[in-house]
Formats: structure tokens, C-alpha cells, sequence
């Protein structure tokens, strides 16, 4: 049965309607959602994450040259595949035993901050922005859109949008001024990128050792103008979402119900410090806990590590619902870590993927994504495999940050309960500080909320980073690269944070050649199905969670508070999710109060 | 109306051979999605350019793309039922992604989009390009998978996929006589799949002839040119002055760049706005346009075997190049010695009046 919060017993009998939406649109990959929608007690009570592809990274990178492997992983995403080449890179410095100058980490860290200001800023107000724009409010709650109509937005003068109304329009598709604007800067932080890595989304310019970059003062310049710009933008935009999410708060009393799941967060980490970051894994623990971006698990609220060796040592990649043979009895390929604790044969060390194509049975198998939990010994019994979730990305990087009180570049500054965010005067906007609290909940608004104001952590990151970058090229330092040689027996696990959340690149190297690579991504994190012990995924769990403020019956139904919760996690299926309606056809009707209850 | 108060110069407007078109977009293959989000960064047209009737003469464009889609799930999937049968007419079908072969295993499915309502079992993206393909005014497929396969159908991949030509036939023909139209690239450079789409509405609004492909049926006028042809480091190769490590501003071909025999104009174009790029950038070209992608070209760190040959015959000459055009150089540094304060003037001129 699923171990979040109980489902309280509904008022009303139970009528159960099969909703399905298949495909996902406005994410990036192949999700769908299978729901059974209890109309009258106006909620969700099931929901079945189902993706409908399969590709076979870990099959066909056997027996490759290990320098190959962050060309090959990045194509794992069309949206964060820099995510992936860095992460590859990492695990290739550690597995080759490379240290980058600093200026190579340098340039990473800034196409990396890039990355996410592009990301987060297309999918917040190009994609996720649409659920909340003024066609889908009125076609979903016209109640709302009245209200909207009515309600000034607080921080007007820094935005320009006179009333909610106002925003929601600006959201329009193409038509939306505010939508045209947020694509045009994703043009420009794309370019920012490509200065770094030399190409989105499947960088260029990145080798095991460093970057291919050439440091010069034009390319540092044409970044910072184009950050200056964004910083402006930033001004802008977290007052408008919180406006925005605010006002789904007062105009929906109860909305903070939307997704809510019980707070189960990991971050592994982001920007390394090229100062201590040696890529050995005797001292992953140090290093990690100078990246910019702190690495952690909550559990509850509560950070349970920040050490990336904890954090590597409790992955666990369970079967269940996935059309996969289990490994058990293939080989081990790694008994014991470099400081000789034991690995599982569970974990991505050890994994051997073996694909059994099958067709999808929502009782049985149905869907291509593993299970990836965390083990958490201090769970009880089959509770161990946490079930954790990324929320996106934004909302676990700044939790584990927030808590961890690790960071203070200036620009940002962790204080234990918050994470400051200070951006200097720009060309029409005076300097500004945001402060992003830890939340009451972990659901769909704060995973949203949580973006934008991460968005402008990764631009206040990016400011230091070209400080530091500047500092090196006046001092001459313009080497950007790290001579090797590839070992012929070796093991390298990396850890990043893509945009939507966790990433680790786990290598096993012998004879020269690749002889296991397991990625796994934030979206298998949060897209997985029920596992072998009956834990539900992330989306499911969360869906499950969700009452339903949505104004039209079934006949109409469009799915908005499951469409925002799911997007709320920044799907990104090539990694690894499907939503179906039916035809509204009603399934079962049930008498039972307690049917909520998974089992 | 009366024509008086029309303006003269409308004159020069003609309605397009076709008032509306749709393009069915397909990013269920084995791909990432990272062809779609790379046409959001394209701005030679921008894709709201196209949406929002920016350039004239062109039929009304719908799109319908899962990346942008308003619409969900079935709402989304109406188009495609409507398209199959014939109620949506013209439309373009883009394909983005590699087709896995299905009939290599007993049941399940590798790719999918939409789920049957009879059976309530996913349906194949084959199945979908089997459905649209004969009904569709062009098919064009974007990036490497959906051209020649790309990454996913590398040497042991377990899924047999490939690219679309091989999947239809590479002597395909649309029903208005098109071939296939591929623009590759891993992912599509944003602008070149705009610039190709572009000119297939101009085709269709009856502006502008057969498109002009090459026998793998690229655009000739984006991928007649090679990676070197249009890189700015070659004339460091001209030189024979070439790079031993990453991170220098040399060329790059002994570090691994293919670019002397890869159909690409990333280099010229740049990747957006003329920034980024590959090799004249520092990242060695791993040929990602081509049909031999990638195994042709691993591993991609190593010395291209051919350039061993052609970078050595280029030393003597480039060398002896270097050299002369290192003492030019130094001359042309030099402003000439007339230029100079004192009381005589040495330019040549002779004064009468001063």
C-alpha cells in the first residue's frame, strides 16, 4: 500500500470513472496517466504512470570506449543532455582519476547555471505557464478567471501586470505577451550556453578532463551581457509567480492539496569547486559538500545526509511493474566501493538491464520505467525503499541547500531555513534580494513556485562563476583541459543535479572498454511505477493524493489539478511517464470508505 | 470594399495555393526530443513567425506537436484520428526520432503514442507512421534518428531500429510526389529545420519549385558543404598548425574532428545567432549529420584514420606557408615610415606653396 499521508474515508459513495490522458503533452517525452476519478467526493483515487518507450542505453554502450560515453548519454535527453554529458564527465574523471583546471570547471559550471536559467524559464512560462494562462483558467474554472478579473496583483510595479487576469493572459500561448517574452529569453540563455559548451542540447565542447572552450575575454563578455539581461528579467518574473501561486491559494482554499505528497526529497548536488574537487571517491564526501547547489536527502523535513557517499551507497533500483527481467543472479561487477563499503546488487553498479517487451497490464507490468528508491534504514520493514522524489528539481535543490547552511558565495547565501538570492543593479532595476522559505508542503504550487526562484539562484551562481572565471584569465590561467589515459580496470560514478532533478552516471571499466554504464535520471526518480513491495511512484502517489477543484463534470473534464500536479515534476519522459481519459467510461462503484487506501 | 481605399501595394500579395496546412508532428520514436526543442531556438524563421503568419504568402499553419501542444491526451490524439481519416487535409508529417522494429520480438511494443480504445494497448509509432504516411502532402524527418537512425541504432542496440527511408523506402514518394525530406543533425540545427520547413510552405503555397535534395535526401543548399569548408580554424590546418590539446584555438583534427569529410554547415552558420558551433569552437566534430552515425566515427576521441594522410601531406607545404606568411605578417604590422612628427615631411610629396 502506498506510505503517504492516509486518504480521508469520502463523504460520499464511491463511483469510480477510468480518466486517462495519453499522451502528456507540453513535457518533453512519452508519458501517460491512467486515472480512476471519483467525481462526486471530487478526487483521484488512482493513478497508473505508464511510458511508452524504450531505447536501450545501457545495452548498447557495452563494450564502448569509455571516453565515448558522455557523446552517447547525452542523447538520453533532448532537454537537459548537457545534464548527462556533464554527469558522464564526472564519472569519467573519477574512473580515468582527472582532476580539470579550474578554468575547465569554471566554464561547466557556467554552461551548467545557463542550462537551468533556459530550462526552468521555457518550461515554467512556455509549458507548465499554459495550465495557468487565461484559456485554460476559464475553460477549467471560470469561477477563478472571474475572481482574477477582480484581484490586483501585489507586485504590479514590478512587473507591469496590473491585476492576476492580466498575468494569466500574458500566458497565452504564442498570443501571450509574457509567453513571447519568456521564449525569446530562452533563445538568449541558450546562447549563453552555447558560448560554454558549444552547442544545446548535446554539447560539443566538453571531454573527460575539462572543456574544449577557449577561454578569452570575448567569450566571458558576451555571457555576462547577456546574465545582466536575465538578472533584469528575474526582477520581473519571481514577483509575478508569486503572485500567481499566491493567488491559487486565496482563490481556491485547499489548493495546497494539489500534488501534495509527503516530503521525500533528494538533490544530488550541483557546481562543483574546482578548489577541492579532486573527482576521487575516498573524498566525495568533502568535495560534495562544497558544490554550490549542497546535495542531500529530506525525509519529513529533516536532512538525513548531505554526504554523496551515503547517498550513493542506499540506491536502489527495484523492479516490480516494468517490463524487465530481474538480475539477481547475473553478474557482480562491483562488491565494494573504494573505502570497501558493500554495494547491493541492486544498485546501478551492478544493475544488467534485460528488456522483456509485453503488453501493458495496469494489474500487472505497464510501463518501460524502473523503480529507483533510496534505502533509508531507519524506515520500517519493506518502508526502507523510500520512494523519493526530485519535485522538479528546484523545490529539493534549495530544501537540501536551505537545511544544510553549507553555501555563502555573496550572491547566495544558505541560512538553515532559507536560501538568499541577491542580484545586483542592472540597466532599468535596482538591486534586489529574494528569499526563498522552506514550505509547508511539498505539492504542486511550491514544486512551481520553487523554479522561478531557483532560476535566479542559478543566475546569482552564474555571477560568481564568471568572477572566478575573469580572476583565472587575469591571471593567465587559460588552460581548460587535463591530459589521461584510460585505465583498463576501473569504476567512476558522477552526480549532478539535470534540470528536473537527481542524476548519477554509474561506469564500470575493464579491458579499456565499458563493460557496465547505468544513467539514472531525475524522471525514472519520479515517473516510476508501483514497485515489487506495492510502493506507488512519485506521480502516481502524488496524483492519488489530489482532490479536484476543476468546475466541469466528467463530461468536459480536462484534468487540470492533475495536469499541474504532473507538471509540476517537470516530466521529461526520454528518461523515463503516460495520463489517459478514457472515455469517461464508469468503471466500478464501490460503497467502501475505504477505498481510498491503496490494496 | 471599395478598391480605392485598399492600399495600391497589395497588388503584390497573391493568396497562397493552399489556405491552411497542418503539421503532424511526431516525436514518438526513438529519439529525445531534442530536434523539438531545438526549433524553439530557431529565430530564422522562429516557430511563432510560422504559427503567427509573420511572412507573407504562406497558408495558416497548425501545429500540432507534443512539446507545445495546448491540448492533452485524447484532445491532443484528435488530430491524428482525424488526419487518418482524411478529414485533415494537406498536412505535412514530421517524424522525430528512429523507428524501432517491432517485428523482432513476440508482444509489447519499444514506441508508442496514444493507446488503442478497442484493446486499450499502447499504439506503435509504426503503426502511426503506417496510418499517416500515405495521407500526408510531405513527410520530413528531423535529426539523425529519424534520418538515419542515429544513436539508438547503434552496433548492439537491442531495439533493430533505423531511420525513416529505410522504414518507408528510400524511394518513397508523398502523394504530391515529394521524397522524403531529411534534415539531420544530433540534434537538427534549430535554424536549418525552420529554414527546410519554410521552404516546403513556400512550395506548397505554390512560391517555389521541388525542394532540391541530394541522394540522401538533404536539403542540397544546407549539407553540400563539408564541416571544414566552413570552419574558421582551417586555416590553421592550411598552416598545418594543429592542436595537441583541447582547449587551444587550433584545429582540432588530430584531437578527433571529422570535419574535413562531414556534410555540415555548423561551423558557417554557428548553432543560434551565429554563436556555438563545433569545432570552431573546440569540440571536435563527431559527424553527427551523417548516415554512418555514430559507429563510423568512434570512438570519437581518436585521430580520424584518413587525416593521418592529409594532415602530414599538408606539413611541408603549411609549414613553409606559416613561415612566409609569418614575415608578411610582421611587415603588414609595421605603418610605413612616413608617418612621423619633426619638421620634414617624407611622403613623396613635393611641396610648391610651403
Amino acid at each position: 500500500m502506498s506510505t503517504q499521508t492516509v486518504t480521508q474515508a469520502p463523504a460520499k459513495p464511491r463511483t469510480l470513472v477510468e480518466m486517462s490522458w495519453d499522451p502528456i503533452t507540453r513535457i518533453v517525452g512519452s508519458l501517460g496517466i491512467y486515472t480512476k476519478i471519483d467525481f462526486a467526493n471530487k478526487e483521484v483515487a488512482e493513478c497508473y504512470s505508464t511510458s511508452s518507450i524504450f531505447r536501450g542505453y545501457s545495452i548498447f554502450m557495452k563494450g564502448k570506449d569509455p571516453r565515448d560515453s558522455h557523446f552517447i548519454t547525452s542523447r538520453i535527453c533532448g532537454i537537459c543532455g548537457d545534464n548527462h554529458a556533464t554527469c558522464a564527465m564526472y564519472a569519467q574523471n573519477m574512473a580515468f582519476g582527472i582532476r580539470p583546471p579550474n578554468m575547465g570547471e569554471w566554464i561547466v559550471n557556467l554552461g551548467e547555471a545557463a542550462e537551468y536559467m533556459f530550462d526552468h524559464n521555457i518550461f515554467q512560462d512556455n509549458l507548465v505557464g499554459v495550465d495557468f494562462c487565461e484559456q485554460m483558467v476559464k475553460e477549467t474554472n471560470p469561477g477563478v478567471w472571474e475572481k482574477a478579473k477582480h484581484t490586483e496583483a501585489r507586485h504590479a510595479e514590478a512587473h507591469g501586470y496590473k491585476t492576476i487576469a492580466d498575468i494569466m493572459t500574458a500566458l497565452n500561448p504564442f498570443t501571450g505577451e509574457f509567453y513571447r517574452e519568456t521564449l525569446h529569453v530562452s533563445r538568449y540563455t541558450r546562447e549563453m550556453f552555447c558560448l560554454m559548451e558549444g552547442r544545446h542540447v548535446h554539447p560539443s565542447t566538453l571531454y573527460p578532463g575539462g572543456v574544449g572552450t577557449v577561454p578569452t575575454m570575448q567569450l566571458f563578455t558576451d555571457y555576462l551581457v547577456r546574465l545582466t539581461h536575465y538578472c533584469e528579467f528575474m526582477k520581473k518574473v519571481v514577483p509575478l509567480h508569486d503572485d500567481l501561486f499566491d493567488f491559487f491559494y486565496e482563490a481556491l482554499p485547499g489548493y495546497e492539496k494539489v500534488g501534495q505528497r509527503r516530503i521525500l526529497l533528494g538533490c544530488w548536488g550541483s557546481f562543483n569547486d574546482p578548489e577541492v574537487c579532486d573527482y576521487k571517491y575516498e573524498n566525495m564526501n568533502a568535495w560534495g559538500n562544497r558544490m554550490f547547489v549542497t546535495p542531500g536527502v529530506i525525509v519529513d523535513g529533516k536532512l538525513v545526509t548531505t554526504n554523496l557517499v551515503d547517498i550513493n551507497l542506499g540506491i536502489r533500483i527495484l523492479l516490480g511493474s516494468s517490463y524487465y527481467d530481474d538480475w539477481v543472479n547475473d553478474e557482480k561487477f562491483v562488491d565494494k566501493d573504494p573505502l570497501g563499503n558493500p554495494i547491493d546488487q541492486r544498485h546501478p553498479w551492478n544493475q544488467t538491464t534485460i528488456p522483456r517487451p509485453q503488453k501493458r497490464d495496469f494489474n500487472g507490468n505497464y510501463t518501460w520505467v524502473m523503480s529507483p528508491r533510496w534505502y533509508h534504514a531507519d524506515e520500517p520493514g519493506d518502508k526502507k525503499y523510500l520512494a523519493l522524489d526530485t519535485g522538479g528539481g528546484p523545490i529539493a535543490r534549495l530544501w537540501a541547500t536551505a537545511l544544510a547552511g553549507k553555501v555563502d558565495i555573496g550572491y547566495v547565501k544558505a541560512t538553515g531555513h532559507s536560501v538568499k538570492i541577491y542580484l545586483p543593479k542592472t540597466a532599468m532595476k535596482p538591486e534586489a534580494e529574494f528569499e526563498w522559505r522552506i514550505p509547508r508542503w511539498s505539492n504542486a504550487i511550491e514544486r512551481d513556485r520553487a523554479r522561478t526562484y531557483f532560476q535566479a539562484y542559478a543566475a546569482a551562481c552564474a555571477l560568481h562563476f564568471c568572477e572566478q572565471a575573469l580572476k583565472e584569465l587575469h591571471a593567465g590561467n587559460t588552460k581548460t583541459w587535463t591530459e589521461f589515459k584510460v585505465p583498463d580496470e576501473s569504476i567512476g560514478c558522477g552526480f549532478h543535479e539535470a534540470v528536473r532533478g537527481v542524476l548519477s552516471h554509474h561506469v564500470v571499466i575493464r579491458d579499456g572498454k565499458i563493460a557496465n554504464y547505468h544513467p539514472y535520471p531525475p524522471t525514472p526518480w519520479n515517473a516510476n511505477p508501483r514497485d515489487v513491495y506495492g510502493t506507488a511512484g512519485p506521480y502516481e502517489d502524488a496524483v492519488q493524493n489530489t482532490p479536484l477543484f476543476e468546475e466541469n463534470g466528467p463530461d468536459t473534464f480536462k484534468g487540470i489539478d492533475i495536469m499541474r500536479t504532473v507538471r509540476s515534476f517537470d516530466p521529461c519522459l526520454p528518461c523515463g511517464v503516460h495520463m489517459y481519459v478514457g472515455n469517461g467510461k464508469v468503471l466500478e462503484t464501490s460503497h467502501s470508505p475505504m477505498f481510498g487506501m491503496m490494496k | 470594399m471599395s478598391a480605392a481605399i485598399e492600399p495600391y501595394g497589395r497588388t503584390t500579395q497573391k493568396p497562397p495555393a493552399i489556405k491552411d496546412v497542418h503539421i503532424l508532428w511526431i516525436t514518438a520514436g526513438l529519439g529525445c526530443d531534442g530536434d523539438s526543442v531545438s526549433v524553439t531556438a530557431a529565430t530564422q524563421p522562429s516557430i511563432e513567425d510560422v504559427l503567427l503568419g509573420a511572412i507573407p504568402g504562406l497558408p495558416k499553419v497548425h501545429l500540432h506537436n507534443p512539446v507545445l501542444a495546448y491540448e492533452v491526451g485524447d484532445d491532443f490524439m484528435k488530430y491524428w484520428y482525424k488526419a487518418e481519416q482524411g478529414l485533415i487535409d494537406p498536412f505535412v508529417l514530421v517524424v522525430e526520432g528512429s523507428i524501432p522494429n517491432e517485428n523482432i520480438k513476440q508482444d509489447g511494443y519499444w514506441a508508442a503514442l496514444g493507446a488503442d480504445p478497442m484493446t486499450g494497448q499502447p499504439i506503435k509509432t509504426t503503426e502511426w507512421i503506417d496510418r499517416l504516411a500515405p495521407k500526408a502532402v510531405a513527410c520530413v524527418a528531423i535529426g539523425t534518428c529519424a534520418t538515419y537512425g542515429g544513436i539508438h541504432a547503434m552496433e548492439g542496440n537491442p531495439t533493430g531500429c533505423m531511420g525513416l527511408a529505410d522504414y518507408l523506402g528510400w524511394d518513397w514518394r508523398s502523394k504530391a510526389g515529394l521524397p522524403i525530406v531529411n534534415v539531420p543533425g544530433c540534434p537538427v540545427q534549430p535554424d536549418n529545420f525552420m529554414e527546410t520547413l519554410l521552404y516546403l510552405l513556400y512550395q506548397l503555397a505554390g512560391l517555389a519549385p521541388m525542394i532540391p535534395l541530394d541522394a540522401e535526401l538533404r536539403p542540397t543548399w544546407l549539407f553540400g558543404k563539408t564541416v571544414h569548408e566552413g570552419c574558421d580554424r582551417a586555416g590553421y590546418y592550411e598552416q598545418a598548425d594543429f592542436a595537441s590539446e583541447y582547449g587551444s584555438p587550433k584545429c582540432i583534427v588530430k584531437l578527433g574532428c571529422w570535419g574535413p569529410v562531414v556534410n555540415c554547415n555548423v561551423p558557417k552558420r554557428g548553432w543560434m545567432a551565429g554563436l556555438g558551433g563545433c569545432p570552431n569552437v573546440g569540440g571536435i566534430c563527431i559527424g553527427c549529420t551523417m548516415p554512418g552515425f555514430p559507429d563510423k566515427f568512434m570512438p570519437f576521441m581518436d585521430e580520424p584514420p584518413g587525416s593521418r594522410l592529409s594532415a602530414g601531406t599538408v606539413g611541408v607545404y603549411g609549414r613553409i606557408v606559416r613561415k612566409l606568411r609569418g614575415l608578411t605578417n610582421s611587415t603588414v604590422n609595421k605603418e610605413p615610415k612616413w608617418r612621423h612628427t619633426g619638421t620634414e615631411l617624407t611622403t613623396g610629396y613635393r611641396p610648391r606653396a610651403f
